[in-house]
């Protein structure tokens, strides 16, 4: 089978790869790279020898923190980075997930008093497969799905 | 010696150990048997209820002036700046900490406690956030179960009513599966103990089993614990059909064990005939006073190092 190249090289930047289809935008929302002057290339929908489909982003001259790489997990829990210094890779590692979110997602508890307060929201993984988070303060739990992220 | 609760806070029943919940129902036994009238002299507390409530306050505020200290705050939201000129609670909780030795406090959303405890430097005990915790009524309840077994383990505990919205119910099944107790949820389909309380349940190893009627299981009970199904939540002919099932009578206890005890949070309506109340095994009107006595155990161990129980 001919092998295409389904997305642009990059010189130097972050490529990442793994990302559920339709998760591609979000994650360009959250990490305010719908902002940034740098080159991005985004593939939306990408076939994978699974059969499944995939988005990945190549972003140049950007680099995640673990921190950042960390939060990448609530959009795509095995989704690769892969750090390029002259179209090479030079890193490559898989996205965790932390113990906490602390200050990323709003709780979807609407009577919970984080909403109002001076306060970060915090909330603590509780189940990792299907993806589910327990409110700091209200103590309630909830799946990924029903969250959504702060502004 | 020091105690590990100084000057902690009280916030949710799932903080506290094993250890930590012995050592309340100890300090309540021998604040019940030995008053203590000036252990908290020069304390004083700030009593705050953002919502309105009746015994909570009142036994909080008995439990303070039993002990010899004083009690400041207000009994309802509505007069305060929180709620007149926009205050956060944050803020409203960093200036009447500053008065107060400690603070309780009522709130109707859920996390309010939690949070008060990160803007203050005094203890916080929650008397209810929301519809999320309300530990020390879970406190007063394992005071009444261990006053009238003299043990938490290996008994067998029916929860009956409304199990699904009941925090009460969710939050005495979590404390007393750090013990070794086997129980029984009787509720109608639709009120049933939520899924998360039966997976915690399931990955404790804790034995339980569904029930539909309470004279299924009430002869083998050592607590029959008791809340009210709403008439709000069915409708009429459904309520009617199923409601004598959550219902209890005197007649029912004719074959019961010597030591059963009946408990309620109250208040009932008509979940619990009135010809129960003369029987022995009526307890939830001691249960109630006996909320004092565990809020009187809370105060003497977050205020005081150096209290001992006396066994």
């Amino acid at each position: 089978m001919q092998k295409k190249l389904q997305v642009e090289a990059i010189e130097q930047g972050s490529v990442i790869d793994h990302i559920p289809a339709q998760q591609g935008v979000k994650i360009l929302k959250f990490f305010n790279f719908t902002k940034t002057n740098e080159k991005i290339t985004i593939g939306l929908n990408l076939a994978t020898e699974s059969g499944e489909s995939k988005d990945l982003i190549k972003i140049e001259n950007t680099f995640f923190n673990d921190k950042q790489a960390n939060q990448l997990a609530l959009f795509a829990p095995n989704a690769t980075i892969n750090q390029i210094k002259d179209f090479k890779v030079v890193n490559k590692f898989k996205v965790q997930l932390p113990s906490s979110f602390i200050d990323v997602l709003s709780c979807p508890n609407s009577n919970c008093i984080s909403h109002n307060e001076p306060v970060q929201s915090r909330f603590y993984v509780k189940q990792k497969q299907t993806l589910k988070l327990k409110c700091h303060y209200c103590e309630k739990s909830f799946e990924r799905s029903t969250f959504d992220e702060l502004d | 010696m020091n105690n590990p609760l100084y000057q902690k806070n009280i916030i949710s029943i799932a903080d506290l150990s094993r250890s930590d919940l012995e050592l309340i129902l100890e300090t309540a036994h021998s604040l019940k048997q030995t008053p203590q009238p000036t252990l908290l002299n020069n304390k004083v507390i700030a009593s705050c209820f953002f919502e309105a409530s009746t015994r909570t306050r009142l036994s909080f505020e008995t439990a303070v002036q039993r002990l010899g200290g004083s009690v400041i705050g207000f009994d309802s939201g509505g007069n305060t700046s929180l709620a007149q000129k926009g205050e956060t609670l944050a803020d409203s909780v960093k200036v009447i900490s500053s008065y107060a030795d400690a603070f309780f406090m009522r709130h109707p959303q859920e996390g309010a406690a939690r949070l008060a405890s990160e803007f203050t430097s005094v203890p916080v005990i929650n008397g209810g956030d929301g519809s999320n915790q309300h530990p020390t009524q879970t406190l007063l309840d394992l005071f009444t179960i261990y006053e009238t077994q003299a043990r938490l383990d290996k008994l067998n505990i029916a929860f009956v009513g409304d199990l699904k919205y009941g925090r009460t119910v969710h939050s005495l099944a979590q404390a007393l599966s750090l013990f070794d107790c086997n129980f029984y949820f009787i509720s109608p389909e639709a009120l049933a103990m939520p899924d998360y309380i039966i997976e915690e349940l399931t990955e404790r190893n804790i034995s339980f089993s569904l029930h539909s009627s309470i004279e299924e299981v009430v002869d083998e009970l050592d607590i029959l614990y008791m809340t009210r199904v709403q008439k709000e939540r069915f409708d009429e002919t459904e309520y009617q059909h199923m409601k004598s099932a959550f219902l209890l009578n005197a007649s029912m206890l004719g074959n019961v064990k010597d030591n059963l005890k009946v408990l309620h949070p109250l208040p009932r309506i008509d979940e619990i005939d009135q010809d129960v109340d003369s029987t022995s095994y009526a307890y939830y009107f001691q249960q109630a006073q006996n909320g004092v006595f565990a809020r009187q155990a809370l105060l003497a161990l977050l205020l005081t190092n150096h209290f001992q129980a006396k066994p």
